[in-house]
């Protein structure tokens, strides 16, 4: 009798337990989970709101309804495209295989299918071109931060140029950029289209400056005593920049390629909008001229999706510097 | 007559400040043999600090020099290690990189791998840090970071150990752990040391000599004590010995009587402070490490000298 009061008593024990535990899960899932999703409703009802009162040529102002509807279009239209695709690759397959078996010796040609690129096509060519134009900016960025954050001199005679090169529009470069790269990319063969290299070289001459920026300020704070450790070990300057410098400046460094990688996606729009090169801003452009009565709606997509997109980039940018900084306790915003 | 092992032989500084230049030290002559324990004693800002970066080749002296085992002192370099008031490990390397990045550097050609690691281990050992070989600065107190400094400093198998207030930011009782384990050390390994103290106690328990510097501006040597107590000195045997109370006496008189403590002599209000604390700058970027707010009025004492 007394064993099973006490087991009764465990047991509610245990019960009381895991219900307090739950409602702290409750209280961390309220916290961060419930007002950013009232935010979010509260936009959206407002956007709705808005959107039922603006009326535009092209019928009325996408609300988050329609932007949903036109979102499930792109994926379905993206898909029908896909088997088309599919369909056209095993119709030839099936001609050349025809043609082989009448005649072994016959020349088989295989073509590609030139359909029109999708939404989710025009997504992936845009990611593809920042990534790259990022990446050449941060090579650069990255070594000439350090060494004028380590040299007063190198800082004095650099700073004047990146100062005036910084507040350039990348619509000032593409023009200049279209040009060299056509002049000077001429290949039988080439490994990557003049547009894809024009736009990316666009988006790494205007990401580098804050890389640069930042990277040098982040030098230049590095602590004294750190610096003086260095020069009593007489390490050399490979030595000196590889294991003092580079973990000192590794939070600015970042701080300055998420600033970069922020900038080049906001250019990248623009220059491919500008100059009709492949990428989501050609999606945007081709359906403000297309006008029908979607394209509205199609382009709110495309705006909401360039967004969320920004907004992963910097979180991926966040998730790669806690893996690469020592500071793991270090708090990342 | 024999040379001296360490010479400092006449040195001055000057640093350019916006208005006239600062003078913080003047004709700083000073001679310490092999193995001995030297303490440098003053009150803040009187460029004691500036004189060890000196010996260090931190600074470069405007007038005389440094001459270790009869050559000059032109560059920073691991025969003149320095321990630093704030440790200064590099935070990303663990306790045994930190001493292995000295270890590297000052061994590569004469060491093998494996002497090397029995190296940085036999140093870790040396103050009592062998338990904590792959802990990150971050992850140990104050006082054993300042264990693993000394350690760096001790396995470059320095001529001269350089300690920069190494105690200061310390509480009480592990900087009494800390003198010890250095006595205990310097016992054993026979360093020569110079140490910049604030601390009359420590200077009279540590050292065989205590050099005491005068007020700045154009601060120099005011007196030297030699401190003959006996070794090895154990701290509560001398707390009532007729001796120490007697050193320690005798600095106290220099600091607190022929050299009054020009912070409390000052107002604060001094206008000539302003200006003074934009000339002490170049000195204090290192002078002054955070942790020690009683210094934070550098050299306040201009007028008083002029």
């Amino acid at each position: 009798m007394t064993d099973l009061a006490a087991i009764f008593r465990n047991e509610q024990g245990i019960a009381r337990f895991s219900i307090s535990q739950l409602s702290s899960i409750a209280r961390t899932v309220g916290k961060t989970l419930a007002l950013p999703l009232a935010g979010i409703l509260i936009f959206l009802m407002l956007w709705q709101g808005v959107a039922n009162n603006i009326d535009t040529s092209l019928g009325q102002f996408p609300g988050p309804v329609q932007v949903w509807e036109q979102s499930k279009g792109l994926l379905a239209e993206h898909q029908r495209e896909r088997e088309k695709a599919a369909a056209f690759y095993q119709r030839q397959e099936d001609r050349n295989a025809k043609r082989l078996a009448q005649n072994p010796d016959a020349e088989v040609k295989i073509r590609s299918y030139t359909g029109k690129a999708t939404f989710l096509d025009q997504v992936i060519t845009s990611l593809y071109t920042v990534s790259f134009g990022f990446l050449i900016a941060t090579v650069i960025a990255v070594p000439l931060g350090i060494i004028c954050g380590l040299s007063e001199k190198v800082y004095q005679s650099v700073n004047p140029i990146i100062q005036t090169f910084k507040p350039v529009s990348p619509l000032a470069w593409l023009p200049l950029v279209t040009m060299v790269v056509s002049a000077l990319y001429v290949t039988d063969d080439p490994m990557f289209e003049k547009a894809f290299l024009t736009s990316a070289f666009t988006v790494a001459l205007c990401c580098l400056w804050p890389t640069v920026i930042n990277t040098t300020v982040g030098v230049t704070s590095i602590d004294r005593d750190l610096v003086n450790v260095s020069r009593v070990l007489q390490l050399p300057s490979l030595v000196h920049v590889r294991k003092i410098v580079i973990p000192s400046a590794i939070p600015m460094i970042f701080t300055g390629m998420r600033l970069s990688l922020a900038t080049g996606w906001m250019v990248l729009i623009a220059a491919e909008m500008l100059a009709q090169n492949p990428g989501l801003g050609k999606f945007i452009w081709d359906e403000f001229q297309n006008g029908s009565s979607d394209s509205l709606g199609r382009i709110m997509v495309a705006v909401v999706t360039i967004g969320l997109i920004g907004f992963l980039l910097d979180r991926l940018m966040l998730i790669l510097q806690k893996r690469i900084s020592w500071d793991k306790q270090a708090i990342l915003r | 007559m024999k040379n001296p092992y360490l010479e400092i032989s006449h040195i001055g500084i000057e640093f350019a400040t916006d208005g006239e230049p600062f003078r913080a030290l003047q004709d700083v002559d000073l001679s310490i043999d092999k193995g001995q324990f030297v303490s440098l004693i003053g009150h803040s800002g009187c460029g004691k600090s500036t004189v060890l970066n000196i010996i260090a080749g931190l600074y470069e002296a405007s007038e005389g020099g440094v001459i270790l085992e009869g050559r000059e002192v032109d560059k920073p370099g691991p025969d003149r290690a320095v321990v630093f008031q704030n440790h200064a490990l590099l935070p990303w390397l663990t306790v045994y990189q930190n001493v292995e990045l000295a270890v590297k550097r000052v061994f590569r050609k004469t060491k093998n791998k494996a002497e090397m690691h029995e190296w940085i281990e036999h140093n870790l050992s040396l103050v009592h840090m062998d338990h904590a070989l792959h802990k990150l600065p971050g992850e140990i107190s104050g006082g054993m970071k300042q264990r693993v400094g000394i350690a760096r400093c001790l396995a470059m198998q320095p001529k001269v150990l350089l300690m920069d207030e190494p105690f200061g930011a310390l509480d009480a009782l592990t900087r009494a752990h800390l003198q010890d384990s250095l006595m205990e050390i310097q016992t054993s390994l026979g360093n020569t040391v110079i140490m910049i103290t604030h601390d009359v106690d420590e200077a009279v328990l540590l050292s065989d000599r205590i050099v005491m510097m005068t007020n700045g501006p154009a601060a120099t040597i005011g007196e030297i004590l030699d401190v003959k107590l006996p070794r090895p000195r154990n701290r509560l045997a001398l707390a009532e010995d007729a001796d120490f109370i007697h050193y320690r006496q005798q600095v106290l008189e220099f600091l607190y009587d022929k050299q009054k403590n020009p912070q409390i002599e000052k107002k604060p209000t001094d206008p000539a402070r302003k200006l003074q604390e934009v000339a002490c700058k170049p000195a204090s970027s290192q002078d002054d490490a955070a942790g020690d707010t009683g210094k934070a009025a550098t050299g306040s004492n201009k007028t008083r000298a002029a």
